[in-house]
């Protein structure tokens, strides 16, 4: 039995050559290989290449083989605002503790601090990308992991500054632990799937934290979006779930804490929305499930258009907003059930927690500013105040069917 | 004038209506910090009471106390004593007065429960609305001989001012919803000292709902340095007009 086991670790060892025999190669300063590409050259598949401490400036480095590449001490790998510095060819692949900085500018090719060409099974983990014109690229890949990177870039003109991590056209990609700041989109998934999104902290981006368009079934957790310049769009997407993120001051006219566009069958739940000019603005989306919710400090909590259907709001907490929910138009196909709303003004005789008579989250006012918005001149003057008590007695503009028959008395612990 | 100063302030602190309105500020402004529980909440309910409440009793009060000293005035004439001297020293009486009581009334709550950047400019607001529609109240009594129809005409002028501005406003910006008046809003809130004041108010509370456009539009203008400069300087121009006009009115005046 045990020669047995014996011969068949020796077949295995020999069919299987290629890790067991790998070697250990330290390339770069101080070393006899100091150029990065020689020592992949040199390397066999499966290797382990270390890179010494040091600024290289090698130009672009193609990684064509299954190899491991670390660096000691984050060695600063420079591409002089002319080259994409990590090009990754092959699959089997980690790139890990660098510090990836100033690559080329292009407005005809995608040019990435670290970019994964057509393959698979690649990790990206603990680099510092600093002044990329795109961060880490993803082009057609499955099955990579991007992990604990910090990503930053300074350029302020959105033409000129591509995205953090960027992906396109993969599929399984696990992003999470990253730090995002100054890029045009911190993160940007399209046609992106079953990728799951987490614990990133994306701030200070100058458009959108978070992008994904026709990215299907991937979920998105415990992420923070802060700061960015327009919030966090999502567009033409079925099977998105998203949970417990953090959506915070996101600023401006067109700017919401997360814009939702033609998305189908998503899952919202237990998001913090704070200090938004509009925390949720919702075109056309359909069958989203909206639970557990936080929306504090909002100039907008949502913004529900008309064209939404069969969105389902339950056991949310609205506190301290300026206006609940806006709207556009009188149509409401969408369920308001079991919120808490700080504006609520009803009884609950019967002690069971839940208010007795319907609150309305839409105002009036809200209705007004939503179709003339130079009307938030009169905000909250004496008149509008008085339109508002009007029109909760006799409901002419506002929907009537928008409203929350079971309102919480109490906020939910959320 | 110091001396008819200092007699119209202990005349009219003496006063009992003065008194009340001390008390019902200060009763107001304690009971909605108590009550409410977050301060930003309590300081929205103070809003509506400084926006209407404040000119309502300014206006009114002083347009009543000018009628009922006019003996008083007529005595002073009498005396060796510039008229504008007289007319000054009324209106420094009444501001001081009005404004001390709204202080003591509103202020030192206020100073208690929320010393932020927005309860300073809520007290500072307020203290300018005093003055501003006490000036108002002079020329209006001043114009107006008759005492009925002078108290009628500072009722329709506050009516004007806390509500029936805003409803020509909103009304005006449905006729010309087509043209973009997100900067011209801008002028049209400097024509009345109630919108303005309740503007800077709010550019210190309810940030975030005014990011909007229009909002930053106003938050471009009056957030900055020199806005706030402009928007005081406005704010003082609407009790230095009406003070300048009404003195010379008073000055030819056939008593």
């Amino acid at each position: 039995m045990k020669k047995n086991v014996l011969l068949l670790g020796f077949v295995f060892f020999l069919i299987s050559n290629q890790p067991i025999f790998s070697e250990t190669i330290r390339v770069g300063y101080g070393q006899k290989i100091t150029r990065i590409q020689e020592g992949i050259d040199l390397s066999k598949p499966g290797d382990t290449l270390l890179v010494t401490e040091g600024t290289y400036r090698q130009g672009n480095i193609i990684i064509n083989k299954p190899l491991v590449i670390k660096g000691i001490n984050h060695p600063v790998i420079d591409g002089e605002y002319k080259y994409e510095l990590f090009s990754i060819k092959s699959p089997y692949v980690t790139v890990e503790g660098f510090n990836v900085q100033h690559s080329g500018h292009s407005s005809m090719v995608d040019i990435a601090g670290i970019k994964i060409y057509n393959t698979h099974h690649v990790t990206i983990a603990n680099n510092i990308l600093v002044d990329n014109f795109f961060g880490i690229y993803s082009q057609q890949s499955q099955r990579c992991i991007i992990k604990n990177n910090q990503v930053s870039a300074t350029t302020t003109a959105t033409e000129r500054s591509g995205n953090g991590i960027h992906c396109w056209k993969s599929d399984s990609i696990h992003i999470y632990n990253n730090k995002v700041s100054g890029h045009r989109d911190g993160i940007y998934l399209e046609f992106v799937t079953h990728s799951p999104v987490e614990k990133n902290d994306i701030q200070n981006n100058n458009r959108y934290g978070l992008h994904f368009m026709f990215a299907h079934n991937n979920t998105y957790s415990e992420n923070i979006f802060r700061h960015n310049g327009a919030g966090v769009a999502v567009m033409y997407t079925r099977n998105v779930v998203m949970k417990n993120n953090r959506f915070e001051d996101n600023w401006g006219d067109a700017a919401y804490g997360l814009l939702l566009k033609e998305i189908n069958d998503g899952v919202i739940e237990g998001n913090h929305f704070e200090g938004n000019t509009s925390g949720i603005f919702m075109d056309g989306s359909t069958r989203i499930d909206m639970q557990k919710n936080t929306f504090k400090g909002n100039g907008w909590a949502i913004k529900m258009q008309a064209s939404c259907m069969d969105v389902n709001l339950e056991k949310n907490n609205f506190i301290g907003n300026t206006f609940d929910v806006g709207t556009n138009g009188s149509l409401v196909l969408n369920t308001f059930k079991n919120n808490y709303w700080d504006k609520y003004e009803g009884y609950d005789l019967n002690k069971d927690r839940i208010g007795d008579i319907p609150y309305r989250p839409v105002s009036m006012y809200s209705m007004i500013v939503e179709r003339n918005p130079p009307a938030m001149m009169l905000f909250r003057s004496f008149i509008t105040t008085l339109l508002d008590k009007t029109e909760k007695v006799l409901p002419s503009l506002t929907p009537e069917n928008l409203k929350d028959e079971y309102p919480l008395m109490k906020p939910l612990p959320l | 004038m110091k001396k008819i100063v200092k007699y119209v302030i202990v005349d009219i602190l003496r006063n009992k209506i003065v008194i009340a309105y001390t008390a019902f500020l200060l009763v107001m402004s304690l009971s909605v910090f108590n009550l409410e529980d977050n301060a930003s909440k309590g300081l929205l309910s103070l809003l509506n009471v400084i926006l209407l409440i404040v000119p309502l009793v300014s206006i009114v009060f002083s347009t009543i106390y000018m009628y009922n000293s006019s003996e008083f005035i007529e005595l002073l004439v009498s005396q060796p004593l510039r008229r504008k001297t007289i007319w000054l020293s009324l209106f420094s009486g009444l501001t001081v007065a009005l404004s001390l009581s709204f202080f003591i009334g509103a202020g030192i709550p206020i100073l208690l429960y929320q010393p932020t950047g927005t309860g300073i400019m809520m007290l500072t607001a307020g203290i300018l609305l005093s003055v501003i529609f006490v000036a108002i109240a002079l020329l209006a009594s001043v114009t107006t001989r008759d005492k009925a129809k002078g108290i009628g005409k500072v009722i329709l002028l506050w009516l004007y001012f806390a509500l029936l501005f805003d409803g020509l406003v909103l009304f005006l910006l449905f006729q010309f919803a087509d043209y973009p008046l997100e900067k011209a809003m801008v002028g049209v809130s400097a024509l009345n000292p109630v919108d303005l004041s309740r503007i800077l108010i709010l550019l210190q509370m309810d940030v975030s709902a005014l990011m909007g456009y229009t909002g930053a539009i106003f938050r471009n203008f009056f957030g900055t340095q020199s806005g706030i400069t402009i928007a005081f300087l406005v704010l003082v121009l609407w009790f230095v007009v009406p003070l300048w006009l009404s003195l010379r009115k008073f000055r030819s005046k056939d008593l």
